[in-house]
């Protein structure tokens, strides 16, 4: 029997850079890199971003020409697609690094042990940072996402077992009003609540106010969501259920929804990161406090979005410190439940 | 041992029915579904609702130049000032901040949604995504933020270059050399939120293209922008329009940050360098402090039309992706 010996055929890529051409790509990287304050001094361009701005099309120049040199003039419209390609995507991260930075850098100086443990009943916004703190706002925060959650993740569970469950007559009216849903403004959810609750009914500003209000943000992501993950849960678990004799409603609450228990948790996490730095419905509702206060029914409330959008429009800097590490606050907030959700949808898969 | 049945003297139970009416407890199990699967029905009714009850008085007063009418004032009866309130300036506003954020952020996304289904290393793509999720999940306050003190001076020197250079465009024109909280700073701090929207719709899109597709192109002799070009883009382009509109109904309905950066001002102004600029939600923001009850009813009618107008954009952003979904060419 004669076989063929692959032993010796090792797959090839051959389309891949050898390393002369790799040097020469990195020649040019380098060459950009000397050239852009050159020619930062000569042009009209200055500053760090003057200069990323000559760098960028430096290296895409560059890299156009050699790629020209080595396949011709027909591949040129490729080359020029794939750098900018590649700024495109540059450019997406260089704002998000951008924020992420500086709200760190400026916020660091603000946060002090105090700012966890203190509120500013007694401190003037631009105090030292020893003294005042965000306590009023962090727990104003965690109070109202907590009972927005309590309100809404009933309510979204509900019209996502109505989409995947019971599919009713009116399957896409819904699934359609709650994509509507995610697009309505926040100042318009906050409007909302303002004149039901505070014009109509007469109410005080409160933490429940806000809570309604971000509530109705937070319905369509978890409803949303726990939809996807529903999907996911296999027929075979229904009709298993069904087929041991469990009615409908048992086979729910007992099977279906178990099985889906930590797709349903994230899709919660997700509602209430995406509520949890909204500023504007909380402007209209629960109107601010500088001291801690927790009855979620009667008085206004502080939070930290708001905490830290008051701050800065005093524009006093110290206290537009204290703003910055406000942001720093609720962006950590935000990333562990953001971290959170990833870790448990991950999991899953 | 055969037991027949003649000899079982018992009553003979009766045969089971069969049916598929559900019980009590389902009946009640469905009626509570559907009742709470109507919640969205019910809050988006009652929004529109009791705006335009609110603000049906303001409406009814000015007429059509609530919409077409640029100024806003409050009025002050003892000097004959008379009450005004028109959000023209605004709406014209909001459209040219957020159509600039779509301007900015349209290319930008969905060369990343490209890079991230076509270009990126497998290695990379992953933490990528999850960046680019992240960007959706920083709050709109922290963007204001960092838009007022960290953007604002780069974003003023890009101004004066452009002025300087394509100061002949109508569009780049000065009035004064106030570069400060212009509607194209604005614009891009919403294009840089608009952009985690677009680009997961448009990377959803584009990995939905059929593989014999890809590998036709590519057996045809295309490089890759060609494949993309050829397969990609026609496939995914009404994805991406769709896309797209949902990001316009973001930006149009995006408050805070744009409230930081923006300077109010109740005059339309299209020259999107100068600091001069509206939005019906930062309006509300601004005059909501101060407002008398009769101007209160002026800013429930003005929420009133963004909520409507937001929502239109949405429904035809939700069409356009489903047709694509649906078609798939």
């Amino acid at each position: 029997m004669a076989t063929l010996d692959y032993s010796s055929v090792k797959p090839q890529k051959p389309w891949r850079l050898d390393s002369k051409q790799l040097a020469l790509n990195a020649g040019i990287f380098i060459l950009a890199i000397l050239l852009t304050p050159v020619l930062l001094n000569i042009t009209a361009l200055n500053g760090k971003l003057g200069g990323a701005f000559i760098f960028i099309v430096l290296a895409t120049v560059g890299n156009i020409v050699l790629s020209l040199i080595r396949q011709g003039v027909k591949t040129i419209s490729t080359s020029i697609a794939a750098s900018l390609i590649y700024v495109a995507t540059g450019l997406v991260l260089l704002p998000l690094a951008s924020v992420l930075i500086t709200v760190i850098m400026r916020g660091k100086d603000a946060i002090r042990f105090n700012t966890l443990t203190q509120d500013m009943r007694f401190s003037q916004p631009d105090a030292a940072f020893t003294e005042g703190g965000a306590l009023h706002a962090i727990l104003g925060t965690v109070e109202i996402v907590l009972i927005a959650s309590i309100i809404c993740v009933p309510l979204g569970i509900l019209t996502a077992l109505y989409l995947t469950e019971i599919k009713g007559r009116f399957e896409n009216l819904v699934r359609f009003l709650v994509q509507a849903m995610s697009g309505v403004p926040s100042i318009v959810a906050g409007l909302f609540i303002y004149t039901v609750l505070i014009v109509t009914l007469g109410a005080k500003y409160s933490a429940f106010a806000g809570a309604l209000a971000l509530s109705i943000l937070m319905l369509p992501t978890v409803a949303r969501t726990s939809e996807e993950v529903l999907k996911l849960i296999p027929n075979d678990l229904r009709e298993a259920g069904v087929a041991l004799g469990a009615t409908q409603w048992r086979t729910v609450a007992m099977v279906v929804v178990p099985a889906a228990k930590s797709g349903i948790l994230t899709a919660v996490i997700l509602g209430v990161a995406r509520v949890a730095g909204e500023t504007a419905p909380l402007l209209l509702t629960i109107l601010g406090n500088t001291s801690t206060h927790l009855n979620p029914f009667d008085g206004p409330v502080a939070a930290l979005p708001l905490y830290t959008f008051s701050l800065m429009k005093t524009g006093l800097e110290v206290a537009v410190s204290r703003a910055w590490g406000g942001a720093l606050i609720l962006l950590t907030l935000v990333l562990i439940l953001f971290i959170t959700a990833r870790l448990l949808s991950g999991k899953k898969r | 041992m055969t037991a027949t049945l003649t000899e079982y003297t018992g009553a003979i139970p009766e045969k089971r029915q069969i049916t598929n009416k559900p019980r009590f407890s389902d009946k009640v199990f469905r009626f509570i579904v559907t009742s709470g699967g109507f919640t969205s029905l019910i809050i988006l009714g009652l929004i529109a609702l009791f705006l335009l009850l609110r603000g049906l008085p303001v409406i009814k007063d000015m007429g059509f130049g609530f919409i077409t009418g640029f100024e806003w004032n409050p009025g002050d009866p003892e000097n004959g000032v008379p009450v005004k309130f028109g959000i023209g300036a605004m709406l014209i506003g909001t459209i040219v901040v957020a159509v600039i954020g779509l301007i900015l952020a349209l290319p930008i996304a969905v060369g990343t949604a490209l890079f991230l289904t076509y270009y990126a290393p497998e290695g990379v793509k992953k933490p990528l995504t999850i960046a680019v999720d992240l960007m959706a999940a920083i709050p709109s306050v922290i963007y204001g933020l960092w838009g007022f003190f960290v953007l604002m001076s780069h974003a003023v020197y890009w101004e004066k270059l452009i002025h300087k250079y394509l100061g002949f465009i109508p569009f780049f024109k000065m009035q004064a050399p106030v570069y400060e909280r212009s509607p194209f700073i604005a614009g891009i701090v919403v294009g840089i939120m608009i952009i985690p929207i677009i680009t997961a719709i448009s990377r959803e899109v584009f990995s939905q293209v059929p593989l014999d597709r890809i590998q036709a192109a590519y057996a045809l002799g295309a490089t890759k922008w060609t494949m993309i070009r050829s397969v990609v883009l026609p496939f995914g382009s009404s994805g991406v329009a769709g896309g797209a509109m949902l990001g316009l109904g973001r930006a149009m309905g995006e408050t805070i940050a744009i409230y930081l950066v923006l300077n109010i001002y109740f005059s339309p102004n299209f020259q999107v360098l100068f600091s001069a600029g509206g939005n019906v939600a930062s309006l509300i923001v601004s005059k909501f402090g101060e407002a008398g009850e009769y101007e209160l009813r002026g800013l429930m009618a003005a929420g009133l039309i963004l909520f409507i107008v937001t929502l239109i954009v949405n429904f035809l952003s939700n069409a356009i992706v489903k047709r694509t979904s649906r078609t798939g060419k």
